[in-house]
């Protein structure tokens, strides 16, 4: 049996230090993004996901390679900790022909099919049809993979969100939706936009089993996910997991934040998902200063590789510039 | 003379929103963040502290349902104005827009008037990629019983939304997002409801018509002005409204020029510019000196990277080089 199929975490000194690294990795990338976005090299919207690594970090564990994820616009933390090269998603960023979409999507548009990553969709619930339809096919073809779709709350209030759950509940398919909760979409607080704020509990109406998990602790939310993921695969239909998490940063780079206190922030941040564990492992004696500083210097290698490789990427020529409306192998598809 | 002032854009869209909401209790503005955030383009930045929270009225993330509200809420006796963050979400509410708001007056046989104005920013130059940059106006333009406006000035910006209000039949104000930071100038009373019916010819000349609207206005000044310096003068309107088109305005100026470039930022299959070139042709074919040439995006989704938005997107040199081609130039 693999790892993810067992539905509990083993929370060895090798695997912590995985979970922490790879939220680190995530964290660094993001703050070199903002850095690079005021120096006009990332453009258009960037929607940082600094302070919510344990949801993608922590989910991702209990998904298998061949599984699919469907993400939204605020994901390069999810295309990192599903592996996809920084320096893919870095080229992305810089929109270079090099980057995971050829440059094409930019931020908000991350796609990579070797990974089953189905991006990157910037209108909001217009992910969770998507992870139907992923789920269906495999339900349909007598696979045993799970679909697993990330979103935020603010979804919550569009009809697709509503549409999809009962589709996925009704027809019993795999998928794990994990809504990730950062109390706000944009500058609307959840309790301004919910009739019910109770986010898991849109679940129930679907008789869809749903946990809460406390998504600024990275081994919770593997836990959950693990729970969620096992009955999925074991073809019990979709799972829910409401995941109480908050975003540290503006909605993105145009967001003034005046929907918010200062120090509601800065309560949050104290309870901040890397600085959690980091305390964590080495108040139990999981780890070490040198530990923590040997992921620190590697984290910052791979980003600083990352944009020496955007850097360095090219651009897609002009005339290229109609490739990959349409197939060319009209007919091809069987 | 009337006295002027400059202001952007944006405060042209807020001024007006202001001064509708003081005019008329039952005016309201509602749309997603458009209370507390300020409008996603902080359109309407302080009003809900001058306004209150009924007045504007932040809606979650639920297009079908507010924009219908909207529907209902005008056909109960208010007068709504719903804010939809940009044209690539309305598709969320097409439904209601389509299904309801523009068939409700004729399905009904007269008996119900929907005085809904739905104001949305449109277009592409902010290297937001394709989920968040087309410009779909001629969508709404399509469908009969909508009256679609667009605003490519300043002073239309801050008059179009009072006439709009007026109007008994659902209005669609388009906003070009590249334009929100522009500035120009209105008259200092602030008075200035406009009438939408008309084109207006933004400057007047002999050899060409070019034919365009909001966000493409600049361009084809732009391009003017480049020309005259070669002794091309060209002529340039701005359609203003979208349905109805003003066929009198750009058909004079075609029988004048006897030559046309239209410029539009849709994709030219099935576009606006489709619509015009048809016109022309219906009813100014022997007029005509050359055949009418069309500049609008380039068949793709539109990509990130700033060097094929650009290339994408109709620019200068693209409406110099098609007035070129009609002159034999
Ligand atoms: C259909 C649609 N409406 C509006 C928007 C504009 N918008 C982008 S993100 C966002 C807030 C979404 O909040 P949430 O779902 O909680 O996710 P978060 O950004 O907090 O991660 C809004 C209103 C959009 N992209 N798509």
């Amino acid at each position: 049996m693999s790892r993810a199929e067992d539905g509990r975490v083993h929370l060895t000194r090798e695997h912590a230090l995985e979970l922490l690294r790879r939220m680190m990795l995530i964290r660094s990338f993001e703050e070199k993004c903002a850095e690079l976005y005021t120096q006009e090299k990332i453009r258009g919207f960037l929607h940082l996901y600094i302070g919510e690594e344990a949801n993608a970090v922590g989910v991702m564990q209990a998904l298998e390679p061949e599984d699919a994820i469907v993400a939204t616009y605020r994901e390069h933390g999810h295309a990192l900790a599903r592996g996809i090269s920084a320096s893919a998603v870095m080229a992305e960023m810089y929109g270079k022909a090099s980057g995971s979409s050829r440059g094409r999507g930019g931020s908000m548009h991350i796609y990579d099919a070797g990974h089953r990553f189905y991006g990157g969709n910037a209108i909001v619930g217009g992910g969770l049809p998507l992870a139907v339809g992923l789920a269906l096919a495999d339900k349909m073809q007598g696979l045993t993979r799970v679909t697993c779709c990330f979103f935020g709350e603010g979804a919550a209030a569009e009809g697709e969100f509503h549409e999809s759950m009962n589709l996925a509940a009704l027809w019993k398919l795999p998928v794990l939706f994990v809504c990730e909760n950062n109390g706000y979409a944009m500058g609307t607080a959840l309790s301004r936009s919910e009739s019910n704020p109770d986010i898991a509990a849109h679940a129930a109406v679907f008789g869809m089993p749903a946990d809460v998990v406390d998504g600024m602790n990275v081994v919770d939310v593997e836990a959950a996910a693990r729970r969620a993921a096992k009955a999925v695969r074991a073809g019990e239909g979709p799972r829910f997991i409401e995941s109480k998490t908050y975003r540290f940063r503006a909605h993105s780079m145009f967001d003034a934040e005046l929907y918010r206190d200062k120090s509601e922030v800065e309560e949050w941040k104290k309870r901040g998902p890397v600085i959690r564990f980091t305390k964590w492992l080495l108040d139990t004696g999981t780890a070490h200063e040198s530990d923590i500083e040997a992921i620190e210097r590697e984290v910052e290698t791979i980003v600083g590789d990352a944009v020496t490789f955007a850097e360095a990427a090219p651009w897609e020529p002009v005339d290229d510039l109609t490739r990959d409306v349409m197939s060319p192998a009209k007919g091809a598809v069987r | 003379m009337t006295a002027m002032r400059t202001i952007t854009y944006r405060e042209a869209v807020r001024e007006a929103l202001r001064e509708a909401m003081a005019r008329d209790e039952r005016v309201f503005l509602m749309g997603e963040d458009v209370g507390r955030y300020g409008g996603a383009y902080a359109c309407s930045k302080g009003l809900i502290e001058e306004f209150g929270e009924e007045r504007v009225r932040d809606t979650p993330l639920s297009e079908a349902g507010f924009t219908g509200a909207g529907i209902g809420a005008a056909l109960g006796g208010m007068r709504p104005i719903v804010e939809i963050m940009t044209v690539n979400f309305s598709l969320l509410a097409l439904d209601q827009i389509v299904n309801t708001a523009a068939t409700l007056r004729h399905m009904s046989g007269g008996q119900m008037s929907v005085p809904l104005v739905i104001r949305m920013a449109t277009g592409a130059g902010r290297q937001l990629a394709a989920q968040h940059s087309h410009s779909l106006e001629c969508w709404f333009a399509h469908v009969p019983g909508l009256r679609v406006v667009s605003p490519a000035t300043v002073a239309d910006a801050r008059g179009m939304l009072w006439t709009a209000l007026e109007d008994p039949d659902p209005v669609v104000i388009f906003e070009h997002a590249a334009l929100y930071n522009d500035e120009g100038e209105v008259s200092a009373e602030g008075d200035l409801a406009r009438d939408l019916d008309r084109a207006a010819v933004r400057r007047s000349g002999e050899d060409v018509s070019i034919i365009t609207y909001s966000g493409s206005l600049k361009k084809a000044l732009t391009a003017a002005d480049t020309l005259s310096a070669e002794g091309i003068d060209s002529e340039v309107i701005d359609l203003r409204s979208i349905r109805p088109l003003d066929n009198e305005t750009i058909l004079t100026s075609v029988a004048k020029t006897k030559r046309a470039v239209i410029v539009d930022e849709g994709w030219r299959t099935g576009g606006l510019s489709a619509e015009i070139a048809a016109r022309i042709s219906e009813l100014r074919f022997y007029d005509l000196d050359a055949p009418v040439e069309r500049v609008c995006s380039v068949e793709v989704p539109i990509p990130y990277p700033r060097h094929l938005e650009t290339a994408a997107t109709p620019q200068p040199d693209g409406i110099m080089t098609a007035v070129h081609r009609t002159l034999r130039r």
